[in-house]
């Protein structure tokens, strides 16, 4: 790991403050960024710990949303009876991130600015129509997105939490890597009030996307049958040594089945 | 270089360090605590499995300053004097280690298991929450076993605070 200033600001303005300072990074759960900078892969000038903070982390139900903070772990988000209540589907996720001492720092916040094309989070933001509230806007999660690690997140930038639209019906699908415990495929489907969105993760070339045949065809018909025969464009797909873009391509197929069966 | 101080093991502890030292080094090379391990040093194989403010963590991707007023446990924790504690007596009982490396990881993981999902534990449900510990002797059905004693008696046994 090469050198860097530590700083444990008290304030989201501090905190913006400290992020002035070129190559400065935000620390939220470090899960990725440690890992990151210890191959050298990211050696930040400075980097501005949000852990002193108050008020960055916890679940909240606010009128037909569920708001959760940026520094909120994923361990807890999994355990969470309010969000098992309210979305289900997405305590399911938050419980498939690592492994339980990796989610005991993980933070949802981290996991969307970071923005990895195999992150589970960003299947359900994009999918629910989540918006994320940062110390300067808020941000439709369509919007977000910019692909591989790449956001609408500008210079001095800190999402404070994650605002979550409360579904019908909710499920997320993961197809895991063994190893990494990453998105090989991760499908998040959500049936809401404005139509069906479905989005997939750990496939794309460029991170994140809605699929939007399956969302057509699922509009009428919320079930696994309907969506049987929707083939998925390989083109666009990620190709590794874990599988190539026509093994993720059938792989978003079955997901996508599975997780219409388990929202159903 | 950076003051850091947090508790450790129940002993207020505090040191000048690099910025970039981990949580791991912070515990084998200040204070000597040898007994959380480093595996693969990527978070994957969870040798250095320890307890910050309660919960598991992997040390090898923590940092030190990070740690500030937190208190942590690691394995030298855990037994009372010379009686082990009742997770790690349960590994010995059932032989649940070949090369030992993984084991003080494990049964931090195991202690914090229990703590979450309480003394009655079934085979698939600890297996399950063993993912983010490798053991390279493939010895995981003692482990298994060992876990399951343990999480029973620690219902009737007294445990170190954490």
């Amino acid at each position: 790991m090469h050198a860097f200033e530590y700083a444990a600001p008290a304030s989201v303005a501090d905190a913006a403050a400290a992020l002035a300072n070129e190559d400065a990074k935000v620390l939220a759960g470090g899960q990725t960024l440690l890992p990151t900078m210890k191959q050298r892969l990211a050696a930040p000038s400075v980097l501005v710990d949000l852990r002193k903070i108050d008020g960055l982390s916890g679940i909240s139900r606010e009128g037909d949303a569920l708001v959760i903070g940026a520094m909120t772990r994923h361990a807890d988000v999994a355990a969470s009876k309010v969000v098992q209540d309210a979305i289900p589907g997405l305590a399911a996720l938050a419980a498939l991130i690592g492994d339980p001492a990796v989610r005991h720092r993980g933070t949802i916040g981290g996991s969307l600015a970071n923005n990895d094309p195999a992150a589970d989070y960003p299947a359900a933001a994009l999918a629910l129509g989540a918006t994320i509230v940062t110390n300067k806007r808020e941000i439709a999660a369509g919007d977000f997105f910019k692909g591989l690690f790449e956001t609408a997140l500008e210079d001095g930038e800190i999402i404070t939490k994650v605002k979550f639209p409360l579904p019908e019906k909710s499920a997320y699908e993961k197809f895991r890597n063994p190893a990494s415990r990453y998105a090989m495929v991760g499908v998040f489907v959500a049936k809401t009030k404005a139509g069906v969105r479905v989005a997939v993760t750990g496939a794309g070339s460029s991170g994140v996307f809605r699929h939007a045949a399956m969302e057509a065809a699922l509009a009428g018909n919320f079930s696994p049958a309907a969506i049987a025969g929707v083939k998925t464009d390989a083109s666009g797909l990620l190709s590794d040594l874990h599988g190539d873009a026509d093994y993720r391509a059938h792989l978003v197929g079955v997901m996508a089945r599975r997780a219409v069966e388990a929202a159903a | 270089m950076v003051q850091v101080a947090m508790t450790v093991n129940g002993k207020a502890v505090s040191a000048n360090v690099d910025s970039r030292t981990l949580l791991v080094q912070f515990l084998r090379e200040n204070l000597r605590l040898t007994g959380t391990h480093v595996g693969c040093d990527t978070s994957q194989c969870g040798a250095c499995v320890v307890h910050v403010d309660g919960k598991a963590i992997k040390s090898c991707t923590t940092l030190a300053v990070a740690c500030e007023g937190a208190s942590v446990t690691t394995i030298e924790g855990l037994a009372h004097g010379t009686k082990l504690h009742p997770m790690q007596q349960a590994f010995q009982d059932n032989h649940g280690l070949q090369c030992g490396f993984c084991t003080p990881g494990m049964i931090m993981t195991a202690v914090d298991l229990v703590n979450r999902k309480g003394n009655a534990l079934d085979e698939a449900t600890i297996r399950h929450e063993l993912e983010g510990n490798i053991c390279r002797c493939t010895g995981y059905h003692n482990i298994v076993k060992s876990i399951a004693q343990g999480a029973r008696e620690m219902a009737t046994q007294p445990q170190a605070a954490e």
